[in-house]
């Protein structure tokens, strides 16, 4: 490179950082300062008027917040009062299994209606009904036939993470090409083995991006769901602190959700790099 | 013909819908038989359902009637006994292209070490010219001549009693097509396999086969001729020209495709013998010369390859 000898990926970083930097310090600029108690009367100061008004914190206040939270994640001082580190862990284990749950089921049956068109076209109105209902409308009925409301939030995830794997593993297993089929069959090789050694390999790449899509929507409700159930978890954690009036922990845990949301995001897309294949 | 061939095919007939309600005959009472150790070649236009044939044979599809007997024993469905070399290559790509062959030779080997399997794998992949780092390329990085040259080997170390190829060069450019069949030759040679293979190309059938069956154009296809190739092995491409049977052999194939498959088309026939007739050409005793390299001939090639 001629200008600056700087890979394309160097100025991308660089033009992050500096973009990040420019809106920390117009958010900072743009909090007013609380005014100083010294300025207030006695009246003022005796009816709180000294009390730190609710507003939307700096960033340097968030900051400190999340230097606070991260270096002890763990603690519990309390039911309402517990380390980050511990709600997020709750609503990990919940998506996790829920979405655990639901692969068990959506990959099998979704390779069986894929392999046969009469049960595809059997099961298709079922899935078109069923699949466009938000999951957290399921919860009430969860919570009156589950009874457990930790139980319910693995429900509701297990029924929106269902979709996209089942429908991804149906076209990917409907689609994968005849010629491959025939390759295992004039090899003589049994259902069981064909379908492991042909077409799930075929199909893994359609498998896996449903799946990706899937643990994205399973996370974006864990939240909500968390928010409904309470007790635990990082939706529960941002509600508690928004009745808390804390501001600075809210926005501290919206930007943890999004990091633990790319990170799972990250784990698939590098599964779906592993079984991707050229044709 | 012996009078029980090796492989015998008889009296195979497809049918399909034509989607007015009527019923379209691609060909009928298809009737041949090859020989073990035999490497036929079959020749005609689109459309004539060579390729069904070749499914049938191959057991991936079922003939409206008609029976495929193999040593005497009625074969039906897919079978390791009969390996296919498909035209599209039908490499799995999400394997490296000894992972390809190995995967047909476990199939066919379930019994040997992962070892031998692979060895046996390596020797076969080295037969059509690929050895080194080649082989644990994914197809995608391999040209179309080396992906064929893959999906010949896996074709071969199997071993089959009858090997398959459905225009197996149809998709390689001319200078690739020579080297290919060249090894093709070679392993064949070695193996001493019963092969069976669609073409286009009636050059590369006189290089390659004993015999050519021609086929009328369909609807109402069938196998009309059986030409012996006399021109003896082993060949080369430059060699066979040289030969006082091959533009003779040559000509009678271009007009049968050119000309007579037409006129022997669309027509049922009730016939009792439905096998082919035997053509045999053989003027190297008696016209050393063969035919003039000029004329027509030129022409009448390009109507003939790819028609």
């Amino acid at each position: 490179m001629a200008d600056g000898a700087l890979s394309d990926t160097t100025r991308a970083a660089i033009l992050s950082i500096v973009m990040l930097a420019v809106g920390l310090v117009v958010w900072e600029m743009a909090i007013p300062g609380q005014a100083a108690v010294g300025e207030l009367t006695e009246y003022e100061r005796l009816t709180g008027g000294g009390a730190q008004k609710a507003g939307v914190p700096p960033p340097s206040e968030v900051l400190v917040k999340a230097w606070e939270e991260l270096s002890n994640p763990f603690y519990v001082n309390g039911p309402n009062d517990k380390g980050i580190g511990i709600q997020i862990g709750h609503s990990i284990y919940r998506v996790l299994t829920g979405y655990a749950l639901a692969a068990l089921v959506a990959i099998p049956f979704g390779f069986l209606i894929g392999m046969s068109a009469v049960a595809y076209k059997a099961f298709n109105p079922f899935i078109q009904v069923l699949r466009p209902i938000s999951p957290l409308a399921w919860m009430p009925l969860a919570l009156f036939i589950i009874q457990d409301s930790n139980a319910s939030a693995i429900f509701v995830i297990f029924i929106c993470s269902i979709w996209p794997m089942l429908l991804n593993t149906a076209f990917g297993v409907a689609g994968v090409r005849q010629d491959w089929v025939n390759v295992a069959r004039t090899h003589e090789l049994g259902h069981l083995k064909t379908a492991f050694t042909v077409i799930l390999p075929a199909a893994a790449p359609t498998i896996v991006t449903g799946m990706r899509i899937s643990i994205g929507i399973a996370w974006l409700v864990i939240v909500a769901a968390e928010m409904l159930v309470g007790g635990t978890g990082i939706g529960y954690y941002v509600w508690n602190e928004w009745n808390n009036l804390d501001l600075t922990s809210v926005i501290f845990s919206i930007l943890m959700i999004g990091l633990v949301g790319m990170l799972l995001d990250a784990a698939f897309a590098a599964l779906q790099r592993a079984v991707a294949y050229a044709e | 013909m012996a009078p029980k061939p090796f492989l015998s095919i008889e009296r195979l007939t497809q049918r399909f819908p034509d989607g007015q309600g009527g019923m379209l005959t691609v060909f009928e009472n298809a009737t041949f038989g090859i020989e073990k150790g035999e490497f036929v070649c079959i020749i005609g236009h689109s459309g004539c359902g060579k390729s069904t044939i070749m499914n049938i044979l191959a057991g991936l599809a079922e003939p409206t009637s008609g029976v495929i007997k193999m040593d005497g024993y009625e074969v039906a469905g897919p079978s390791l006994d009969r390996g296919v070399v498909f035209q599209n290559y039908s490499l799995l790509p999400w394997l490296s292209a000894l992972r390809n062959v190995t995967f047909g030779v476990k199939a066919r080997h379930p019994e040997w070490s992962k070892k031998k399997v692979d060895q046996h794998a390596r020797d076969f992949l080295a037969k059509v010219g690929l050895d080194g780092d080649v082989v644990h390329r994914k197809p995608s990085q391999l040209s179309g001549g080396m992906r064929q040259r893959v999906s010949i080997a896996r074709a071969f170390a199997n071993q089959p009693e009858l090997l398959l190829l459905d225009e197996p060069f149809g998709a390689l450019d001319a200078l690739t097509r020579g080297t290919i069949q060249d090894e093709l030759l070679k392993v064949w040679g070695d193996t001493a396999q019963t092969v069976f293979m669609i073409t286009h190309d009636i050059d590369e059938a006189i290089l390659l086969a004993d015999r050519i069956l021609l086929m009328t154009n369909g609807p109402f296809a069938r196998i009309a001729e059986s030409v012996d190739i006399t021109i003896p092995r082993p060949r080369s491409r430059t060699g066979i020209v040289e030969h006082a049977n091959y533009y003779a052999i040559r000509n009678h194939l271009v007009h049968f495709l050119g000309q007579r498959s037409k006129e022997l088309a669309g027509k049922t026939t009730e016939t009792d013998d439905p096998t082919p007739q035997r053509v045999h050409i053989d003027r190297s005793a008696a016209a050393p010369d063969g035919e003039s390299r000029d004329g027509p001939d030129g022409a009448r090639r390009l109507l003939a390859v790819n028609a």
